[in-house]
């Protein structure tokens, strides 16, 4: 079982359910690794039909092809193994230009995937309301350096060195939606060069 | 001019300093000998002629030289002013805001004339003589929201109103408290004030988050808030917290008196007319540890407020290291006299 419990957190932390399959004109799951899990247990309880009007976007990444074959077995009409997030991405905002009222959004995976699509969902001005999310699999954050800006993907450390600027840096809960990052801050920064072993906290 | 304006750093030599006129004027933020989270609003009306509250907009000796750390600021880091696509018009609210008042507040150093949408502003401190048009942001060298507030001292938040909350869309952002626009920027109330602790549970900003939504055109309101700050640095930003943090580390007995600063933010908050947006200025006003004890009731009663106060506030506000270095220092101005209630340091 890949599903995570988060502890209570501050409240720009984001928090994720379950999904579910609702009635929508069209069903678009973006999806990475285990995040696949999430889909297969929606399978469970939807209806044959709801498959025909799916579009699912997934990227592998550690799971490798464990999953792709039982997904593809949904037979939805639309089904993209991406290679990275960032051509989920691309896929998926072109998509938007065609996405009709009541279409239902669903976002399973890494917080950073989930992140990053509902960035560009409502940067197409589609409701929060249209969009569901599961965490599966890796507790890895995206992450903002706030001195150089510079993201760091799959964070998984804390604290990380920014790959960007060098600085070592603690990473905190506090999150921004638009930049689909949590913000990281110099932690020696009152006491040069103290800085405390990186420990595994987000595996 | 009858105001004279002090040529003056924020930086590097911090040669910042308060006139002895300044420092009886200063925002003394303690009404008591204790301090806890409050929402504290009321009305943003004059109060005692010569206070930093008796104008709108308050314009004081350091105006000329904040402005140049100003721009030296967005020099370096321009995402310290944003404005989302929808908040134009409320920038132009707020041009309007503060023209209109700092016109009628100090006629000497600024004047306004409207003809139409065609309007002359002259900032005589700044040596500004622009005229533009209502409206057409291709007229003005920045947008709205830039312009004047490369004008005005403090920060300022443009807040969109929807959805029964508040969003940061807007703001110029240099002098701060350690938090950072560019981050937070699309964030709700709730959201950009997420990292503050002990207030939610509080209720503070359920109970803020509704006065403030309910503010009327031409009825304003403030409140103040405080922390201590190493140096007179206004861009105590996160941003360059990699830069500044080190500087708190600096404290010896011998400079404490004028190197420790309790930081002082007046915050009001404005209606806007035409936007419905609100607009949140933060004013910040710095004095050092060896200025404020020279008024014999902030002496005590600052001692007193940062000896007791709750660990996680020290802590949250940056100064749990110092705070036994601040209290061997205030203690010696603190003879245990009792002190009057109110922040007026000549009703003692």
């Amino acid at each position: 079982m890949t599903k995570t419990h988060f502890e209570p957190s501050i409240k720009s932390r984001p928090v994720y359910g379950v999904l579910e399959a609702r009635t929508g004109s069209e069903h678009v799951f973006v999806a990475n690794a285990e995040g696949a899990e999430a889909i297969l247990d929606v399978a469970k309880v939807a209806d044959k039909d709801f498959w025909s009007a799916a579009h699912i976007i997934y990227v592998p990444g550690r799971s490798g092809e464990t999953f792709q074959a039982a997904l593809k077995a949904l037979g939805a009409p639309k089904f993209y193994v991406a290679s990275h997030i960032s051509s989920a991405l691309n896929r998926l905002v072109r998509s938007l230009e065609d996405c009709r009222m009541g279409t239902q959004f669903y976002l399973t995976g890494t917080e950073g995937l989930m992140g990053q699509a509902m960035r560009d969902i409502m940067a197409a001005g589609i409701s929060h309301m249209s969009i569901q999310t599961e965490h599966r699999g890796s507790l890895a954050r995206r992450v903002q350096c706030v001195h150089c800006k510079g993201i760091a993907e799959d964070v998984t450390t804390d604290p990380y060195q920014c790959p960007h600027c060098d600085l070592h840096l603690f990473v905190r809960d506090h999150y921004s939606r638009r930049l689909a990052a949590f913000q990281a801050v110099r932690i020696d920064a009152e006491d040069h060069g103290n800085v405390p072993p990186a420990e595994e906290v987000f595996p | 001019m009858g105001m004279v304006f002090k040529d003056e750093t924020f930086r590097d030599d911090y040669s910042f300093s308060n006139s002895p006129e300044a420092i009886k004027r200063f925002p003394f933020p303690f009404d008591k000998d204790s301090y806890m989270y409050a929402v504290n609003m009321e009305p943003h009306t004059p109060v005692r002629a010569g206070s930093v509250y008796e104008k709108s907009f308050d314009v004081d000796e350091h105006y000329v030289s904040e402005m140049r750390d100003r721009a030296l600021v967005l020099a370096d880091d321009p995402l310290r002013c944003q404005s989302l696509p929808h908040m134009t018009l409320a920038g132009w609210d707020l041009l309007e805001l503060i023209m209109v008042a700092k016109a009628k507040d100090y006629p000497d150093l600024f004047t306004l004339h409207q003809d139409g949408d065609r309007w002359h502003w002259i900032n005589r401190p700044l040596g500004i003589d622009d005229t533009f048009t209502f409206g057409d942001e291709t007229t003005l060298p920045y947008g709205p929201m830039e312009y004047i507030t490369r004008q005005a001292q403090g920060d300022f938040c443009v807040l969109d109103q929807r959805e029964g909350n508040l969003w940061m869309d807007a703001g110029m952002v240099t002098t701060q408290a350690d938090w950072s626009l560019d981050f937070d920027i699309g964030m709700n109330f709730f959201e950009w004030h997420a990292p503050v602790p002990l207030a939610h549970e509080l209720g503070i900003f359920q109970r803020a988050l509704k006065f403030l939504t309910a503010v009327q055109i031409g009825a304003p309101a403030r409140r103040l808030n405080w922390t201590m700050t190493v140096n007179p640095l206004l861009d105590t930003s996160p941003e360059n917290y990699h830069k500044w943090g080190i500087q708190k580390t600096t404290l010896t007995s011998e400079n404490i008196g004028t190197k420790q600063h309790l930081r002082v933010e007046l915050q009001s908050f404005w209606r806007l007319p035409r936007s419905n947006a609100l607009v949140f200025p933060i004013r910040c006003y710095l004095i050092s540890l060896q200025d404020l004890v020279s008024q014999p009731k902030w002496g005590r009663r600052l001692h007193r407020v940062l000896r007791d106060l709750p660990v996680e506030l020290a802590t949250y506000k940056g100064f749990i290291d110092n705070r036994p270095a601040i209290l061997e220092y205030l203690s010696q101005f603190d003879d245990g006299a009792e002190t009057s209630l109110g922040t007026w340091p000549e009703d003692d």
